[in-house]
C-alpha cells in the first residue's frame, strides 16, 4: 500500500506496558498530522479521595497507584508530608530508605529489560519465545529482578505494596544478620547486572534521538534518586550538557510543570515552562551519569554510552535499554554498599507531628521523576493532594518521539511503510520510555482509514 | 497451535494499579517451567501476541481455560467487557481486592463522584466513569475469588495448580490471627495494646503487619462473619477516635459488604467518654 493519500491508524492497546493506553495516528500525503498517546486507563481519582485522610496515610493510600513501584510512591509521600511537618529524616533511616527503593529499582528496571523491553529487539511477543533462543539472558534477567525482589521483602514485608513504610521511617528495622542473605544474593546480582549491560549494549539499535529538555533530579555528588533538587537539561544540549543544567527547587515546580487535560487521555499531560520534555532513564543518565558507581560508569563507557563527565548524552530512546541496565548495576553496588555498612537506628522512626502546613517534594521513580504536594490542617487531616506521574509528563514526549519517528520511517530510503510495519515501529516507541500507565495505560491494536 | 494441548490462560485487567498481574510476573523461579504447562493466549502486560481472530474489543474470542481477572468495573465498558469475558472463559478467578471488593477505588461509593471528577479534572465532562467502583461478582458470576491488596504469589501459585489438577483451591478462609499463631509472633494488641483488624481480616499475607510490629490494616478483607462488633469495641478501647476506626475499614476493601455496619458502630462508641475507657 502506499504512504501517500491521507491515513488514519488506530491503535487500541499497548502491550508490554503497565496499564492501558492506544494511540491514534494520522498521515496526510506522507507527511504526519497527528500523534497522540491515548490514555483511557478508568480514572481511580486518588487525589480526591485522599482529602479528609491522616497525614500518615499517603504512604499507604498511594502505593495502590501503582504495582509495579508502590516504593517510588512511598517515598515521595512520605518525603512530601514530612517536609510539611518540618521533619527531616536522616542517618541510618535514610539509607534504609533507599535500601528498599533500590530493591523497587533492580525490581522493576529488569522487569522492564527482560520481559518488556528486549523481546523488541528479536522480533519476540513476549519474554516466553525470547527465552527459547536466550534462555540464559531471560534466567538472568528474572534472578537479577528476584535479588531486587527479596530486598523489598525482607526490608518492606512485601514485593508489592511494602506494609513497613510509615511517615518517620519505618515500623521495624532489620538486625544486620538479617540483611547478611540479601548481600550474598546481591553479590550475584552484580555480575549478572554487569553481564546484564553487555548482552543489551550488542543490540540492533535504530537511530533516532529526542531533543527536547530532559528532566530529573540532580544531587550533585550521588546519581540522585530520593534526594536533590529537579533540574533541567536544555533542549538539544548534549556535547557540552553538563554546563546547561539549571535548578528548578520542587517548591517552584508546579510554576514551571503545568498539567493541562486533553479530551483523549484520562492522563493529564504536563508541559514544561512550555514545553514537552523527558524525565526517566534517559534524563538521569545526562544529569546524574558522572555519580554513577564506578562499577556501573565503568560498564556504561564499555557499552558506548560514552563518559557523562565529559558532556556526553544518550538521546536515543532505544538505547535506553542499555541506560537501564546500567542504572540496575548502580543500584545494585550501591544496595551493596549500604548493607556493608548498616548500624541499625536506635529507633525505627522518628515521631512526625502534624501541623497545619503544605509540604511538596519529588524522588526518582524507575519511570521518572515523581512529585507530591499535600496540605493539611494542624490535626494532620489533609486539605489538598496534588500527584505528577512520570508518564503524565512524557506523554506530550512521547508523542513527539512518534511523530518524528513515524515521519522519518515515512521520508527515508526503501519500500513504503504498511500499517504493519508502523504499527510495530510505534509500538517499540512507546515501549522505549516504559510508561506506566495505570499511573496515569496496555496494548496498541490497529485499524487503518485511508484517503 | 492445533497441537498445543496445554490449557489456555488469558489475564484480564480493569480498574487497578495492576499489581496483581504482576505477582504473576514476580513468580520468578516457576515463571517459565509455568509457562510449560500452560499456554499464555492473553496477557497484554506481558505478551504482544494475540490470538488471531482477536478483534479490537480488547478480549479476545477465546475460549479460554482459565481467565484471571484482576480490577474493579468502574466503566460501562467495562460492564460490556466483562460480560463478554465471563462468555469466552471455561473457569473465571478474581484477583485482587479491586476485583473481589471494589479496591480502594470504591471509596467514590461514599462519596459525591461529580465533586471527584472536578476536584481532578478541568474539563470532567470528558471523563466518562460510573458513579461505583464493583467488584466483577456483582456483574458475572465467578468460579473463585482470590483476596488481598495484592494477591499472594503462593495463593496464586496454589489457584493456578489446583486448575490445573482439575480441583478446588486449598485456601483456606480463616482470620490472620491463625497465620499470627503459626507464624509464632507475639500479639501485638495483647502485648503492646495495638489496634490490629487481625481478627476480622482473610489469612493469606502470613500475617506480615504484626510480624513487622504494625496492626493489621485489612488488605486482604473479611473473614466470612466477622464480629464487627468486638472489633470495633476492642479498637476504640485501643485508642482508635470514631474517624480512625471509620477509616481502617473504609480504605482497600472499602465496599465489602461485611463492613457496611462499621459506620453506625464507630459512631456508637463515640458517644462514650473516652474517660470511661479502662486504662491499659
Amino acid at each position: 500500500m502506499s504512504h501517500r493519500g491521507s491515513r488514519v491508524l488506530r491503535l487500541d492497546a499497548l502491550a508490554r506496558v503497565e496499564g492501558e493506553a492506544g494511540l491514534h495516528l494520522t498521515v496526510h500525503d506522507g507527511t504526519v498530522a497527528e500523534a497522540r498517546l491515548r490514555i483511557y486507563e478508568p480514572p481511580r481519582f486518588f487525589e480526591a479521595f485522599l482529602v479528609g485522610r491522616g497525614h500518615g496515610e499517603p504512604p499507604d493510600i498511594t502505593s495502590r497507584i501503582c504495582g509495579i513501584c508502590p516504593v517510588a510512591y512511598q517515598m515521595t509521600a512520605c518525603q512530601a508530608v514530612e517536609r510539611a511537618c518540618g521533619v527531616t529524616v536522616g542517618g541510618p533511616l535514610a539509607e534504609l530508605r533507599r535500601l528498599l527503593y533500590y530493591g523497587e529499582w533492580i525490581e522493576s528496571q529488569s522487569l522492564h529489560i527482560h520481559l518488556l523491553h528486549a523481546p523488541d529487539f528479536f522480533g519476540h511477543p513476549s519474554a516466553v519465545e525470547l527465552a527459547r533462543d536466550q534462555r540464559g539472558a531471560v534466567e538472568r534477567g528474572l534472578r537479577i529482578k528476584q535479588a531486587g525482589n527479596a530486598i523489598m521483602e525482607q526490608l518492606g514485608g512485601r514485593a508489592i505494596h511494602p506494609i513497613n513504610v510509615r511517615i518517620g521511617g519505618f515500623y521495624r528495622a532489620p538486625a544486620p544478620a538479617e540483611l547478611v542473605p540479601l548481600a550474598e544474593r546481591l553479590r550475584r546480582a552484580h555480575d549478572d547486572a554487569l553481564e546484564t549491560v553487555r548482552w543489551v549494549s550488542g543490540f540492533d539499535f535504530p537511530d533516532a534521538a529526542y531533543d527536547g529538555p530532559l528532566l530529573a533530579m540532580r544531587d550533585p555528588g550521588r546519581y540522585a534518586i530520593d534526594s536533590g533538587t529537579p533540574a533541567v537539561m536544555a533542549a538539544g544540549a548534549g556535547s557540552n550538557g553538563a554546563t546547561s543544567v539549571g535548578a528548578l527547587p520542587v517548591e517552584e515546580f508546579e510554576h514551571h510543570v503545568v498539567e493541562r487535560q486533553v479530551p483523549h487521555s484520562t492522563a493529564l499531560v504536563s508541559e514544561l515552562d512550555g514545553h514537552h520534555y523527558l524525565t526517566g532513564s534517559l534524563a538521569r543518565y545526562a544529569i546524574s551519569g558522572q555519580w554513577l558507581h564506578p562499577s556501573a560508569l565503568e560498564a556504561a563507557r564499555e557499552a558506548g554510552l560514552g563518559d557523562p563527565a565529559t558532556g556526553a548524552v544518550c538521546r536515543n530512546p532505544f538505547r535506553s535499554i542499555i541506560v537501564r541496565a546500567v542504572e540496575v548495576a548502580h543500584a545494585v553496588a550501591e544496595a551493596l554498599r549500604i548493607i556493608d555498612a548498616y548500624e541499625p537506628p536506635s529507633r525505627p522512626y522518628v515521631e512526625v507531628p502534624p501541623r497545619s502546613a503544605t509540604g511538596c517534594a519529588a524522588t526518582e521513580a524507575p519511570r521518572g521523576l515523581l512529585y507530591h504536594r499535600y496540605a493539611m490542617d494542624a490535626d494532620g487531616t489533609l486539605t489538598l493532594a496534588r500527584i505528577v506521574p512520570p508518564t503524565a509528563q512524557n506523554q506530550a514526549a512521547i508523542e513527539d518521539d512518534l511523530r518524528r519517528q513515524v515521519q522519518s520511517r515515512l521520508d527515508g530510503p526503501g519500500e513504503p511503510a504498511d500499517d504493519e510495519e508502523l504499527t510495530a515501529l510505534c509500538e517499540r516507541a512507546v515501549r522505549n520510555h516504559d510508561p506506566c500507565i495505570s499511573c496515569s495505560a496496555h496494548f496498541l491494536d490497529l485499524t487503518v482509514e485511508r484517503g | 497451535m492445533d497441537s498445543d494441548v496445554r490449557p489456555s490462560l488469558a489475564v484480564w485487567t480493569f480498574a487497578s494499579c495492576d499489581g496483581c498481574q504482576l505477582t504473576l510476573l514476580d513468580c520468578e523461579d516457576e515463571l517459565l517451567p509455568l509457562t510449560g504447562r500452560l499456554r499464555i493466549a492473553h496477557f497484554l502486560e506481558m505478551s504482544t501476541a494475540e490470538d488471531s481472530q482477536e478483534p479490537a474489543t480488547l478480549a479476545g474470542t477465546g475460549p479460554y481455560d482459565l481467565s484471571l481477572v484482576e480490577g474493579s468495573v468502574t466503566t460501562a465498558e467495562d460492564v460490556q467487557r466483562i460480560h463478554h469475558i465471563r462468555r469466552i472463559s471455561r473457569r473465571l478467578v478474581t484477583i485482587g481486592a479491586c476485583a473481589t471488593a471494589g479496591g480502594v477505588q470504591a471509596l467514590r461509593n461514599f462519596a459525591d463522584v461529580e465533586a471527584f471528577r472536578a476536584a481532578v479534572y478541568a474539563s470532567p465532562e470528558y471523563i466518562a466513569t460510573l458513579d461505583t467502583s464493583t467488584p466483577i461478582s456483582t456483574h458475572v458470576p465467578v468460579d473463585f475469588e482470590l483476596r488481598g491488596c495484592p494477591i499472594d504469589r503462593g495463593q496464586l501459585l496454589e489457584v493456578i495448580t489446583a486448575f490445573l489438577a482439575g480441583r478446588r483451591p486449598n485456601i483456606s478462609g480463616h482470620s490472620v490471627c491463625f497465620e499470627c499463631k503459626r507464624r509464632g509472633t507475639t500479639c501485638i494488641t495483647v502485648a503492646h495494646g495495638t489496634p490490629c483488624l487481625g481478627p476480622v481480616t482473610h489469612a493469606g499475607c502470613g500475617a506480615l503487619c504484626p510480624a513487622y510490629g504494625r496492626g493489621c490494616y485489612g488488605c486482604f478483607g473479611p473473614v466470612a462473619q466477622p464480629n464487627l462488633e468486638s472489633m470495633v469495641s476492642q479498637l476504640r478501647h485501643d485508642g482508635m477516635s470514631e474517624r480512625d476506626v471509620l477509616r481502617v475499614f473504609r480504605t482497600f476493601n472499602a465496599a465489602s459488604p461485611e463492613y457496611a455496619p462499621v459506620p453506625g458502630l464507630a459512631a456508637q462508641g463515640s458517644t462514650e467518654p473516652p474517660a470511661e475507657e479502662e486504662p491499659r
